[in-house]
């Protein structure tokens, strides 16, 4: 499947990947609006670490043997048939966060505002590219089969 | 092959259950998979059976797979029949109505039984445990048809805590009563446990430790009241046991197979019988913390022993590497994880700790030669899946200790090589 990859060489800890993808899971897919009316406030799927000179951007690796599948108590996370992502279906999720308690990279967000949910990254879905490699200006995040 | 003879059979209809035939399936395509339950329903979430209660779930999100999952995976389900007795020799196993099932290769995957102390007044109505989808019925419906007010939940669990939680979303009015000094006392330390107390209260939940019942009295044969060891006596209408559950092993020992707590298994979840499997709440597996075979009754153990078992049954050798204890607990709004051993006062052991009681937040990391054993997290649990991940794959911290509990600890301070490999598989690296 295709995947995102990222290449920390590359990453200026600019954070372009985390507004776009925010933008790009509100309502209203505006940024001022996303940013400033929309409640519950929409999350980043993507997050940037940063420590001195190193720094990256880390969102849902969307395992092969993913352990937040298996964790997933309701049946709510799950692989798209498809595309191979790992996603959350938010209208079976209870939050119950055994996703957050499993899963290594800790990519996984509690969203509690409105109705309880767990927070992930879906890759997109129904986009040609993740808006996170779409808008990163130095290639550091690619999206690609290897 | 006769109509009832399977190349595998499964008893029982869970997360062992469902991971094994996707294991199976994803190896075997036509190989004859029944399985046997004796509850009545499609595969459903065991955890959601106190949602259900509280009416957060509704019936159509009760179910862990769609209904297609049968039908797409030729799976033939026989619901509602129990399975009496097994013969390892015949390779057989029969129903309490006569039925025989012949099979290949067999799972078990009964799961858990409730433990119900003996005491006087169990059997009247009102009296509950609380581990399937039928008892979050029944308790339904009594507090619906007699206008229950009060309660007492014996058992300070995670499953009592659970069910507390839903009886006071329905109004009612609840006392825990724990034997132990402290709520959770198996998964959490003193200042968790006393967190989590101080938090429930403010929910009408009143709070009972070193306590327990020791008798159920009853007018016209249902409950209304309980007896504390203490002498104290409870006004309540409803009793919900949830004191434990053990492993569901009466089949196999009664076949012969070998049992200690749990049905023992070995590192390809066969049972001391070959072609004879179990994996879930009834198998003994490994706990890599404790180095030792215990029962590990958690939901990812289930699902993992399961898939493991499936690919050894359809002839393709895996194996379980082990597991240690888990689990997330959200009560009334509050969330925590704790994985591990988490109560560790011997000398050898390092605690960081991070606790800020009024705030209700509190995480705490154990250590013993510089890896991470442990760990409890009360309030904020945001990236808890990074240190437990560091206890699976037993990291040295020594580089990095003191960041572990910093508000910025990321991937970004572990070793390049460990990032880079986390989880096996291609191109899933950071
Ligand atoms: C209220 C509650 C909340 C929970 N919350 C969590 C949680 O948050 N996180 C977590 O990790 N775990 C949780 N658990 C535990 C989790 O549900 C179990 O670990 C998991 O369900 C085990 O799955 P299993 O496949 O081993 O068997 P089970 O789910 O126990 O199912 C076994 C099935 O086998 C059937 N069976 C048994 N004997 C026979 C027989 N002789 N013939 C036919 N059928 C038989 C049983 O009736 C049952 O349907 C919770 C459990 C409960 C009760």
């Amino acid at each position: 499947m295709r995947r995102i990859y990222i290449n920390e060489d590359y990453c200026i800890g600019c954070r372009l990947c985390e507004i776009y993808c925010l933008v790009q899971h509100s309502h209203s897919q505006k940024i001022i609006k996303a940013y400033k009316e929309e409640l519950p406030r929409p999350l980043a799927r993507v997050l940037v670490e940063e420590q001195g000179y190193l720094s990256f951007a880390l969102q849902c690796r969307h395992c092969e043997d993913a352990p937040c599948i298996e964790a997933c108590i309701t049946g709510a996370i799950g692989r798209d048939s498809n595309t191979g992502a790992v996603l959350c279906d938010e209208n079976r999720c209870v939050g119950c966060w055994m996703c957050i308690m499993i899963c290594p990279f800790g990519v996984i967000n509690m969203n509690t505002e409105g109705k309880k949910v767990a927070s992930k990254c879906d890759l997109c879905y129904g986009e040609e590219e993740p808006v996170c490699v779409k808008n990163c200006p130095n290639e550091a995040l690619v999206y690609e089969e290897r | 092959m006769k109509r009832d003879d399977s190349k595998y059979l499964i008893i029982g209809n869970s997360v062992a259950a469902v991971a094994a035939v996707e294991a199976i399936r994803s190896k075997d395509s036509t190989g004859r998979i029944t399985i046997i339950s004796d509850e009545p329903y499609s595969v459903y979430s065991r955890p959601l059976i106190t949602y259900f209660l509280s009416g957060k779930v509704d019936e159509k999100r009760m179910f862990y797979r769609d209904g297609g999952f049968c039908q797409r995976n030729k799976v033939v389900t026989i619901l509602g029949e129990r399975v009496m007795a097994l013969y390892p020799q015949e390779k057989k196993v029969v129903l309490e109505n006569g039925r025989g099932f012949h099979f290949d290769r067999l799972l078990l995957s009964t799961g858990g039984t409730p433990i119900i102390p003996q005491i006087e007044g169990k059997k009247l109505r009102g009296v509950f445990t609380f581990t399937c989808w039928n008892d979050a019925r029944q308790v339904r419906d009594f507090i619906e048809s007699q206008k229950i007010r009060r309660a007492v939940v014996v058992g300070g669990g995670l499953i009592g805590l659970k069910v507390t939680e839903a009886l006071v979303e329905l109004g009612v009015e609840v006392t825990v009563v724990e034997l132990a000094d402290r709520l959770l006392g198996a998964t959490f330390d003193r200042k968790a446990s006393e967190l989590v107390k101080n938090y429930i209260k403010k929910f009408a939940i009143s709070v009972l430790v070193n306590n327990t019942i020791t008798g159920i009295k009853g007018e016209n044969s249902t409950v209304c009241g309980a007896t504390l060891r203490d002498g104290a006596v409870i006004d309540a209408q409803l009793i919900v046991f949830a004191i434990g559950v053990r492993p569901n092993a009466s089949l196999a020992e009664e076949a012969g197979i070998e049992v200690n707590r749990g049905v023992i298994v070995d590192e390809q979840m066969e049972t001391s019988v070959s072609d004879i499997y179990a994996a879930g709440d009834v198998a003994e597996g490994w706990d890599t913390l404790m180095h030792a075979r215990r029962p590990l009754p958690i939901w990812p153990v289930a699902h993992r022993q399961g898939s493991i078992a499936g690919y050894n049954m359809a002839g393709f050798p895996k194996k379980y590497p082990g597991g240690f204890p888990m689990n997330s607990v959200e009560l009334c709004g509050l969330p925590t994880i704790s994985a591990g051993i988490t109560d560790a006062d011997q000398e050898g052991y390092e605690i960081l700790q991070d606790y800020h009681p009024r705030e209700r937040r509190y995480r705490k990391i154990v250590l013993l030669d510089n890896r991470v054993v442990g760990a409890i997290f009360v309030g904020n649990i945001d990236r808890a899946g990074i240190i437990i991940g560091l206890i699976k794959a037993g990291i040295d911290v020594r580089q990095f200790k003191d960041h572990l509990l910093s508000e910025d600890f990321g991937l970004l301070w572990l070793p390049q090589d460990y990032r880079k490999h986390i989880v096996e598989g291609p191109g899933i690296e950071v």
